[in-house]
């Protein structure tokens, strides 16, 4: 049962050259973030003589408003955004899971309180609340992780709690508890391994809106704090200097589509995976 | 459908209960004595004493959630600390531009991702429905910000033919004036919710062409248009009263972004404000009256579902 | 004589899968003179559904009709433009199919339903389609119909939405019915209702019915020839009584073991056919039933061809081949000993 769901995953990534395209696209950037410091050039560097130029063989993206290597920024600003939407996933998938499991395994007042707690927390808008609390916290990566964490964990927890229930209803759950297994060992063992794909679906699409969600903050000024550069924080600068270097709005802001977009794209390929059907694409 | 309505409003009250709690919670844990706000340099202690008791902030928190609700009931959402202006006022003032933004946003997607999602949907990996699949995977990928950036280079600093921000030109009173200064924002908005709709609409319409009644349709000779738009449609477009349900918070605070990029002097860009400067009454106001359209527009969704499908009419 | 309504010749359709293609029917010939019932019997996965969409033009992508030729009246159907085949469906032929609880869309009435079918075919008018409606469901046995017009398909039970799609399927005077598992959803009781309604409608027209089903003795109450499938194949082919007391395949007899002996009071133990039916992507070749089969022999390696054993009686077995025939009579004890060689 889940050896087919983890095939089925793995074939339709590896059948879908989309899919792949999106791999590969993403390990570029991943590879472009790990490797920034092997740019020659200091992302920070400030060169006031040399600002705002187009592209050239020095400065491949051109300089900013302060003369700083744009590609170099775009390097060291993606492994800031890569790296908090990877971060909040993680925090968002850790709590969604944990909340999604305890609610749907133990169900009864427990599954109410928590189901109605996320009731709560997802009436309230969560934008503004995000915004509030990056300025009432000390704004670093940390924090911003948190923030993002905490307020993406709620449809998560939807759909594993519905996953958890009905995984509870399997034989072989219900003979584990009826040969008294306790209820930690039989979430550990039987309930966790069976729901782990949806988790995966769940969580690449979970990075997607955490990018996109930073992107946003540090764009609105909220995110990380300059000098450090991530693509949302690039884009506020350079819609100062839409008028006389255009081009510098378009990299950030490219990248940040295309890194969401290929997430999305395997979010999905990976759902199609999971979904049992007999017909091929 | 009556026991479902009553069921559904009672459920909404304690909600309702909790997230004022929520929102209160969140401004009296936030930092900062709020009456120094109101404190000028040359003020006795006593002075700020007797603020404190006029803002009833020398009372226990319980009192101060009773008497905040009592307010609020009564329709004061109390004063920013900014301005001192009643915070009630100045969201009242600001609803018609945001809620026009939105509402012509959202009516525009609905419209377009209708025809959009049935295309594509039975038109399943055909070029339509890739083309169509594409630009819905750039709505939910792009960011929001960028695209607006993006289309105001081109149309307002590149082609002239449209303002760059504001809701107005100084010293014009015009309709159309404002229309102009909406069709950017609006369509970076509608763009973002479009992809959305499209996305549900389509898997929607896959989901009942797989359906045995549509089957059995084309056993009776019914075309595929027939199928789509007599049998299909309804359907699909059930779940959009439930997305548009969901959306009516959005009227309110879904334009933070947008609405800062445009300088369009709505809610969102009056929250934003507020964040930057800890206005916490006006946040609260903000929050709350965003979390209330949300679980009323839940409700509506809710009940006006019943009354469209006739599965649930029908059933006491 | 007779007339012909129905030819199928050596029809192939197949699935593409993610495994690869599934060939749910090879080769399967058929066909139905005017008047008469003809019953299609198999397992599930025996090719039978996939026969009688085919012969509907409903096969859809992934699905294919790879060769093969349906002649309906004297047109070839195969060829058919789209938009012709819209007028032969639901106007010429009609089909009813197994689960009523999902065959009518849950958010139009019963009475959108009829009414629409009525109006594209017979070009009524309104309030004519809907008189006749009422109608079409009185004569399915529909008490009150005006009032069950207006009702949504929730608030019919199984048995009496299968009236509403046999009226639906009769609104148009069909030459040719095609009922696909009709009862087979439905409680023993009502599944005696719908077949009385089948007959009693059926001996009112001169109207050509294919039941398909899995069920024996739903065949033997109401078809007058029978085709038995298996593996995507005709098996065997006869009448009534040729399929049921002289059965010549094997795959026949075991069916026949299998049905439940009504007459008797108390459903007797059944005798079921051992194993299951083949995998239909990259099946083996020679004879679908090989496997089963307690006759399997060398020769079940070729896939044998359709002997005659009568007018109108054919099977697909190499046992009625003479030289084998001649074979086994030579051995002793053929029968007993080839059956215990299956398992």
């Amino acid at each position: 049962m889940n050896r087919t769901k983890w095939r089925n995953l793995k074939n339709e990534w590896l059948s879908n050259k989309i899919g792949i395209a999106a791999s590969v696209v993403l390990a570029i950037l991943v590879l472009g973030a790990i490797g920034a410091f092997l740019s020659p050039n200091d992302p920070n560097a400030l060169d006031v003589l040399g600002k705002l130029k187009p592209p050239s063989a020095n400065h491949w993206f051109g300089t900013d408003e302060y003369g700083r290597d744009y590609f170099a920024r775009a390097l060291y600003g993606g492994r800031v955004s890569l790296l908090v939407g990877f971060s909040a996933m993680i925090v968002a998938t850790i709590v969604g899971t944990v909340v999604g499991v305890v609610s749907g395994y133990f169900g009864g007042w427990l599954d109410n309180l928590l189901m109605r707690l996320l009731e709560i927390i997802m009436s309230i808008p969560s934008f503004l609340v995000m915004l509030l609390l990056s300025v009432l916290l000390k704004p670093g990566i940390v924090t911003l992780v948190i923030i993002i964490g905490l307020l993406m964990w709620m449809n998560m927890a939807r759909i594993i709690r519905a996953e958890t229930l009905a995984a509870k209803e399997r034989e072989y759950v219900l003979y584990a508890k009826a040969s008294g297994q306790g209820a930690f060992g039989i979430i550990l063992r039987h309930i966790l391994p069976g729901i782990v794909p949806v988790i995966i679906v769940s969580a690449t699409n979970n990075i997607a809106s955490a990018i996109l969600m930073e992107s946003s903050l540090s764009f609105l000024g909220f995110g990380i704090q300059p000098p450090n550069a991530t693509w949302g924080s690039m884009l506020t600068s350079a819609q100062g200097h839409i008028m006389d270097a255009p081009y510098l709005a378009l990299l950030p802001g490219a990248l940040i589509l295309l890194t969401v977009l290929c997430f999305n794209i395997l979010g999905d390929i990976l759902r199609v995976g999971l979904e049992p059907k007999l017909v091929k694409r | 459908m009556r026991q479902l309505i009553v069921r559904r409003l009672l459920q909404t009250i304690p909600l309702l209960f909790f997230v004022s709690i929520a929102c209160f919670a969140l401004v009296k844990l936030a930092p900062g004595d709020p009456v120094l706000s109101f404190v000028t340099p040359n003020m006795h202690p006593e002075d700020i004493e007797r603020i404190r008791h006029h803002l009833g902030l020398d009372q226990p928190a319980y009192m101060q959630y009773l008497l905040w609700l009592k307010e609020m009931f009564r329709g004061n959402l109390g004063y920013s600390l900014v301005n001192h202006q009643p915070v009630a006022h100045q969201i009242i003032e600001r609803i018609p531009a945001t809620a026009g933004l939105m509402g012509s946003a959202l009516l525009l997607a609905v419209l377009i991702a209708i025809p959009l999602g049935l295309a594509a949907g039975s038109q399943r990996n055909r070029w339509a429905d890739k083309l169509i699949n594409l630009i819905s995977y750039i709505g939910i990928s792009i960011p929001i910000f960028w695209l607006a950036i993006m289309l105001i280079y081109l149309f307002a600093i590149q082609l002239h033919w449209l303002p760059v921000m504001g809701m107005r030109t100084i010293g014009k009173e015009s309709a159309m004036d404002v229309i102009k200064h909406g069709i950017l924002p609006c369509s970076v908005l509608a763009f973002s919710f479009l992809s959305t709709y499209v996305r549900y609409i389509r898997s929607g319409t896959i989901g009942q062409l797989k359906e045995e009644y549509v089957q059995i349709q084309y056993a009776f000779g019914s075309s595929k248009r027939i199928v789509l738009f007599r049998h299909v449609m309804k359907h699909v477009l059930l779940p959009i009263i439930t997305l548009l349900g969901m959306s009516m918070a959005e009227l309110v605070t879904g334009a933070i972004v947008t609405e800062t990029v445009f300088s369009w002097p709505g809610i969102g860009s009056l929250g934003m404000t507020a964040v930057k400067g800890l206005d916490y009454p006006v946040i609260m106001g903000i929050t709350l009256l965003s979390a209330l359209l949300l679980i009323i527009g839940n409700l509506l969704a809710d009940i006006l579902y019943g009354f469209a499908d006739p599965r649930i009419k029908t059933t006491r | 004589m007779t007339r012909r309504l129905l030819t199928v010749e050596d029809l192939n359709v197949s699935f593409e899968t993610r495994d690869g293609e599934n060939q749910a029917v090879r080769g399967v010939s058929l066909h139905i003179d005017q008047g008469e019932t003809l019953g299609i019997v198999g397992e599930s996965g025996s090719g039978k559904s996939v026969t009688a969409k085919s012969i509907m033009g409903l096969i859809a992508p992934p699905g294919r009709m790879k060769s093969g030729r349906i002649e309906f009246a004297g047109t070839d159907l195969a060829g058919l433009e789209e938009k012709d085949w819209r007028r032969i469906r639901g106007n010429r032929i009609a089909m009813v199919f197994q689960d009523p609880m999902t065959s009518l869309n849950p958010v139009k009435t019963i009475g959108d339903h009829l009414t629409e079918v009525i109006r594209r075919h017979r070009g009524l008018g309104k309030a004519e389609a809907r008189q006749e409606a009422v109608r079409l469901l009185r004569e399915v046995g529909i008490t009150e119909p005006e009032r069950r017009l207006r009702q949504y398909p929730h608030e019919f039970s199984g048995g009496m939405r299968q009236r509403v799609m046999i009226a639906m399927a009769l609104s148009c005077q069909p030459e040719l019915l095609i009922a696909d598992e009709p009862t087979t959803a439905l409680d023993v009781t009502i599944q005696a209702q719908i077949l009385d309604l089948l007959k009693q409608l059926k001996d009112q027209s001169n109207l050509s019915v294919v039941l398909i089903t899995h069920d024996l003795g739903v065949v033997a109450q109401v078809c007058s020839r029978v085709a038995v499938m298996y593996g995507g194949m005709v098996m065997e082919e006869g009448t009534v009584e040729e399929i049921f007391y002289r059965p010549k395949h094997p795959y026949t007899q075991g069916l026949l073991r299998s049905v439940p002996q009504r007459k008797s009071g108390y459903r007797e133990r059944l005798v079921p056919i051992e194993g299951s039916p083949p995998d239909l992507i990259d099946p083996p070749a020679g004879c679908p039933f090989r496997e089963r089969c307690p006759h399997a022999m060398a020769k079940c390696a070729q896939l044998p061809p359709r002997f005659e054993i009568g007018p109108g009686h054919r099977a697909m077995c190499w046992l009625n081949d003479e030289s084998v025939k001649e074979e086994l009579a030579a051995r002793p004890e053929p029968q007993g000993g080839a059956a215990n060689e299956g398992r």
